[in-house]
């Protein structure tokens, strides 16, 4: 349990309080995207190519322009003139904004109608005629690798083939050596699949350029409005002073809305051409077929072990399908992102990843949902290879794991591939979830069997993940080192508001950011006011995902708080009369040693610092910090599923979930919970139904609801949380984050468990989405064989 | 065409065109956004409302086939200033994180509480099953809308 | 995302709707529950020029159990779901009942509507081909009784006449002791069927089967009624190897193909393993009673 400093009434860390921002959620009063109404506001819908692959011949848009309540048509060519129809990506890559030469994936933007109501765009999109010349579309990365395959970059000089980045890490040598020193090579190669975050809310903005002041405001999904403010600037050539980005509230965003889409940046284009407000707001079908997506990892993955079950080293291949322009939102040092955490909790001293990236007739990303940069597929493979080790060696596989893990007294550890881990307790965390689920009783219950003809599993995931981007040593999106910042103002009548460089999509930021001023200022969180989003008026951060938002804002606000803590010390002295090294600090009062009733609060203390401050100090209690992160953060857990399998039907249900977390110091256990709970639900959709699949011609299955399953209440198993604390040593207040933990380490946990189930037959390997009709294939096979 | 229907408990007149869809009226004829749009297959439920009390998707109905009916959207749920025992237990639970599905969901765990005040998790999970939700993984909104039916057992009770 | 433009006509009777229908001709669609046919026009897969919204014909809203069970146009798919009477009248429908998309959708859908879809991916085709329902046509020349095997002609194809409208569904009672189900594999709520079996026996007073239906779901171009199955059955003592043996011809008799639920050979196995546990239960309910 996270130790509670403050009262209930000051609401400080380790409280769970109540959302702050429930109130107008509850009433159907927030403020979304397509809430966003403008006077004269007009309607932008994009029309798509329905190929994968093929060169645009002619674009024919009259007809459309003759539809009464259409303003214009846009096309790649209009873009192209003013130096607009391509754009950088936040991996070094180009994209086409709109297609002038050839279109490269289904769904890509190929032109867009503006009109005075969505109604009206969407009818005028059936009256553009566009031309192809179908060209043949590739769909994987073993087929974008053939020397005969047609070169889909061909807008870029000097590309050759269909290769988009080249990436090692570890050390090939010393692995080698283990690899050649070890009893036995346990190996596994499984595809992670192509998924999408598909927030509840899809993707859109509202462009608005002044004519009359050249100010553009563009309300934007935005994960990160800062970096998008400049990167547009640098893209559109308008100047940054007069840019102002405004990311409202957000349904949900996962990593879908961290990359710049084309419809942006047309419906800017569009405002700024025609001086009228543009709103786009993209459909589902729009949102699945063309924005930024997840893993679609080929991997195979070696463990070196010794007979008495030591791991020895780790070997790694990995083929990446990055669709036709590599957009992944990563760090510019990472192409594959941060994959290489995938040594995940154990100790040994050598390993080698290496990774190709290729181009696709399919969309762009790879980088997305909840995945931490690349650690959910790096977990999963290690994890999975970890279960077939302990089986191969006959192993119960935790034990397997704890022979295996990083020891306490190792931290700060060091790992293979150039992680330093911060702190952890694996053996711990994994301990109380075997005791929370009673996993000696179930594995008896396992092995006297079932009279009804179903098989039961039990599996595990014991992951290590890493989050917090992160020191600017190593870390950089498009340039900008990811630190992150918060600025403080407590106000006169002792009040506060704290503004931040981050963008909560859900994640509660007007409620936590304020419990830590809380518990430095001793201020009532309920009256701390937060805000988030308008470039205006925050200061500058990298935004919201890869749960680095407590690690680097919330570091930022507590050493900000602490700044006017100190602050506050001394218009305290000034106050008490009394020497500052005399006071002393409970939540909210300075009070002089040995005299508790020479006392000032700190509201009293705000109130002097506008009115009666000391001479020669600075007025006002307001400060601002930009926090580097010295390391980045290694949340950990240990999660546990029982299912049971139908061998007839090849369906499974999970019987029992334990999930056992430590992500250091807990600020709002509540919302921690919440955020464990939402992820486990997305690594239960990964493991079960949820993935985008391509037919050979490049048409995408999975483009809507329909196709892409998402998991309703029902099918969603109900989880049992439990929890462990080892502060984080190099954070301001020791937490680590948690956000992603959930999808970073359930899928395996679920893929283990029906594979332990399936163990009895001699199958050690489904791909998820672990289908009915796979187990059906899987078992039909091993009865066969 | 003109309609005229109930919203909210107040007698409303529009005039639109057939093709409108039930959503589209609500988010801009009525300007009452809280009812949300999340996909275009009839399969996510953020545009729930309640027709004459019962959960529908605005999303699948036209603007026009409301004449004559009483609707109900999130912003009908307070009463006389007052949060609904839905939305309170919402916050109390915290049965949402992004809010985008949460419109939907206590209008479905209305209706489901009034005919059964006290539903078992399944039963909850079961009348929910139409409703996507992306954060929360359930478990807080089937909480919530249990809740919220031992609150207006009790507050009927009284 | 939005349908094209459209007239709308909204009657508030049988013989207004009919009237309708006569004046624009294939020109319109019923518009009932919307559930299947807003969805195609919000995609612009269908366009009609005129919908005629029924859902204020007060007439067409019934349900009642007198000699057959007879669910009007208008009753929703809930409807049917929180119907005791119904749910007890015959077992196949009350294993499909709730069954059906998700349960927003079934408030507003219609059983009547969703068979006239005749989609071989929708639940209620193969309840009323195994339970040998019937519809019940009414047009300018008057109601008509179709039985199921003659309304549906094939995918997305009833065999109503230009004018003519559904204005009940029917299924009959069961004529000894009765009792049947519906297996639907589904991938999650809402999502349409990889396989469904909706079966139906009624045993003399010997115990044996007088009539079986079998009637299969998303596994040909429309709701099969597995006829080689029932013949298997019909007149037959139950027992465990005479369902193995129907279901395996059911299985054979089938026609999947393989998409994105599964190979075309899984989905004939579902037929094969689901076929034999519905029998199974239809036989307990028969026994039951």
């Amino acid at each position: 349990m996270t130790t509670l400093e403050t009262s209930p009434e000051i609401g400080g860390i380790g409280h769970s309080k109540k959302r702050v921002e429930d109130a107008r959620f509850l009433q159907g009063a927030g403020n979304y995207m397509d809430d966003i109404v403008l006077p004269g506001m007009l309607h932008m819908a994009i029309l798509r190519s329905p190929i994968a692959h093929g060169e645009i011949v002619s674009i024919d848009s009259s007809a459309a322009m003759e539809i009464e309540g259409v303003v214009a048509v846009v096309t790649g060519a209009d873009l192209e003139a003013h130096g607009l129809a391509w754009m950088p990506t936040l991996s070094g890559d180009t994209q086409a904004v709109l297609a002038t030469d050839k279109v490269r994936f289904q769904g890509q933007e190929v032109a867009a109608v503006i009109a005075t109501s969505p109604y009206i765009a969407r009818d005028a999109l059936q009256h553009v005629w566009v031309d192809y010349n179908d060209l043949p579309a590739i769909t994987t990365p073993q087929q974008a690798l053939l020397s005969e395959s047609p070169l889909i970059r061909t807008d870029k000089e000097g590309q050759e083939d269909n290769v988009c980045y080249d990436w090692e890490a570890g050390d090939k040598e010393a692995t080698d050596a283990a690899f050649a020193a070890a009893d036995r090579i346990v190996s596994i190669e499984t595809h992670y699949p192509r998924s999408h975050p598909s927030p509840l809310e899809t993707c859109g903005a509202v462009a608005d350029v002044n004519p009359a002041t050249g100010h553009v405001t563009v309300y934007l999904t935005s994960q990160a409005p800062h970096a998008h403010r400049t990167l547009f600037a640098i893209v559109t050539g308008l100047p940054e002073q007069n840019i102002r980005i405004i990311s409202p509230d957000l349904g949900g965003g996962f990593g879908n809305k961290v990359p710049i889409y084309p419809g942006y940046v047309i419906a800017t284009a569009a405002s700024l051409l025609i001086g009228k407000p543009v709103k786009w707001i993209e459909s589902r079908s729009e949102n699945l077929i063309s924005t930024g997506f997840a893993r679609d990892y080929h991997m195979k993955g070696e463990l070196a072990v010794t007979n008495e079950g030591k791991i020895l080293g780790l070997r790694t291949e990995i083929l990446s399908d990055n669709g036709a322009f590599y957009a992944d939102a990563q760090p510019s040092k990472f192409r594959a992102g941060l994959f290489h955490i995938v040594t995940g909790s154990y100790d040994y001293p050598a390993a080698h990843v290496v990774a190709k990236g290729t181009y696709t007739n399919k969309a762009p990303g790879g980088v997305a949902y909840r995945c931490s940069f690349r650690v959910t597929e790096a977990s999963y493979l290690i994890e999975r290879l970890v279960q077939n080790a302990a089986y191969e060696l006959d192993m119960e596989p935790a034990d397997f794991r704890v022979k295996n893990f990083i020891q306490p007294e190792q931290f700060p550890y060091h790992s293979p591939t150039g992680f330093v881990y911060d702190s952890g307790d694996y053996e711990k965390t994994l301990n109380v979830a075997k005791e929370i689920i009673g996993y000696d009783e179930l594995r008896r219950q396992q092995a006297e069997g079932r009279s009804d003809g179903k098989l039961v599993g039990i599996g595990m995931a014991s992951f290590t993940e890493v989050v917090g981007a992160g020191p600017s040593k190593d870390y950089d999106i498009a340039g900008l080192k990811m630190f992150d910042s918060a600025e403080l103002r407590v106000h006169p009548t002792g009040k506060a508001m704290l503004k931040l460089g981050v963008k909560s999509q859900g994640q509660g930021h007007e409620t936590t950011f304020p419990q830590i001023v809380a518990n430095e200022l001793g201020i009532p969180s309920d009256d701390i006011a937060l805000m988030e989003g308008d470039t205006d008026n925050t200061p500058y951060g990298l935004g919201t995902y890869a749960s680095r938002s407590t690690p680097v804002a919330g570091a930022a606000t507590a050493l900000v708080a602490r700044k006017l803590r100190e602050k506050a010390r001394l218009i305290a002295a000034h106050l008490l009369e009394a020497s500052p090294d005399d006071l002393e600090w409970e939540p909210g009062v300075f009070s002089v040693k040995g005299s508790p009733d020479s006392r000032v609060t700190i509201q009293e203390i705000a109130f002097a610092a506008y009115t009666n401050h000391p001479q020669g100090m600075e007025a006002g209690l307001e400060g601002v910090h930009y926090y580097d992160p010295p390391n980045m953060t290694y949340p950990h857990g240990t999660y546990i599923v029982a299912v049971e399998v139908d061998p007839e039907d090849g369906t499974w249900e999970v019987t029992r979930m334990v999930a056992v977390d430590d992500c250091g110091v807990r600020i709002n256990p509540m919302i921690v919970d919440g955020q464990i709970q939402g992820g486990l639900t997305e690594g239960f959709a990964m493991a079960t139904n949820q993935h985008i699949t391509f037919d050979e011609d490049g048409n995408c299955i999975g483009s809507n609801f329909m196709d892409y399953l998402v998991p309703t209440a029902w099918e969603t198993p109900k989880f049992e949380l439990g929890e462990t604390v080892t502060p984080s040593p190099h954070h301001p207040i020791g937490a680590k984050g948690v956000g992603e933990s959930a999808t970073v380490g359930s899928p395996a946990a679920y893929v283990n468990a029906v594979i332990d189930a399936l163990r009895p037959l001699g199958i050690t390997n489904i791909d998820m989405p672990v289908l009915p009709d796979r187990v059906w294939a899987a078992v039909k096979a091993a009865q066969a064989g | 065409m003109e309609i005229k229907f109930e919203m909210n408990g107040t007698p409303t007149a529009v005039d639109v065109e057939p093709r409108m869809l039930l959503v589209d009226m609500i988010r801009t004829e009525l300007a009452e956004t809280g009812t949300h749009i999340g996909c275009d297959t009839t399969s996510c439920g953020a545009c729930t409302i309640l027709v004459d009390g019962v959960p529908m998707k605005s999303c699948t109905m036209f603007g026009v086939q409301a004449d004559g009916r009483s609707l109900t959207t999130v912003e009908g749920l307070k009463q006389d200033g007052a949060l609904h025992p839905i939305q309170d237990a919402f916050k109390e639970n915290h049965g949402l994180q992004c809010g985008f599905c949460t419109p939907g969901m206590m209008l479905v765990g209305k209706a489901l509480l009034e005919e059964n005040s006290s539903p078992t998790d399944d039963e909850v999970r079961w009348a929910i099953s139409g409703n996507i939700c992306r954060c929360t993984g359930y478990m807080n909104i089937v909480k919530s809308i249990q809740a919220a039916g031992e609150a207006m057992a009790a507050g009927s009770e009284g | 995302m939005y349908p094209p433009a459209f007239d709308y006509k909204a009657p508030r009777s049988i013989e207004e709707t009919l009237s309708l229908l006569g004046e624009v001709g294939d020109e319109g669609r019923i518009l009932a529950g919307g559930q299947s046919l807003i969805p195609m026009m919000k995609l612009r897969l269908a366009q009609p020029a005129v919908l005629i919204d029924i859902n204020n014909v007060a007439e067409l809203d019934y349900i009642n159990t007198n000699g057959h069970l007879a669910v009007g146009a208008l009753a929703r798919h809930a409807d049917v779901d929180r119907n005791k009477e119904a749910r007890a009248f015959n077992g196949t429908v009350d294993g499909a009942a709730s069954w059906i998309a998700d349960p927003i959708v079934r408030n507003r859908g219609t059983m009547a509507g969703s068979i006239a879809h005749c989609d071989p991916e929708g639940d209620w085709a193969s309840v009323l081909l195994a339970v040998g329902g019937s519809v019940i046509a009414v047009g300018p020349n008057g109601e008509r009784e179709i039985p199921m095997t003659e309304f549906l002609v094939d995918f997305f194809t009833n065999s109503l006449q230009p004018g003519e409208m559904v204005k009940e569904v029917r299924v009959p009672a069961y004529q000894g002791r009765g009792g049947g189900t519906y297996i639907k594999l589904e991938r999650k709520i809402g999502d349409y069927a990889t396989v469904g079996v909706a079966t139906h026996l009624v045993l003399g007073d010997n115990g044996n089967i007088s009539q079986a239906g079998i009637g299969l779901t998303s596994v040909g171009s429309h709701n099969l009624k597995a006829t080689e199955a029932e013949a298997i059955l019909v007149g037959q003592a139950p027992s465990t190897e005479l369902f193995a043996e129907a279901a395996n011809a059911a299985a054979a008799a089938c026609d999947p193909e393989s998409d994105v639920r599964g190979p075309a050979e899984y989905k004939r196995d579902l037929v094969r393993v689901y076929t034999r546990r519905a029998l199974a239960t239809a036989l307990e309910q028969a026994n039951g009673k």
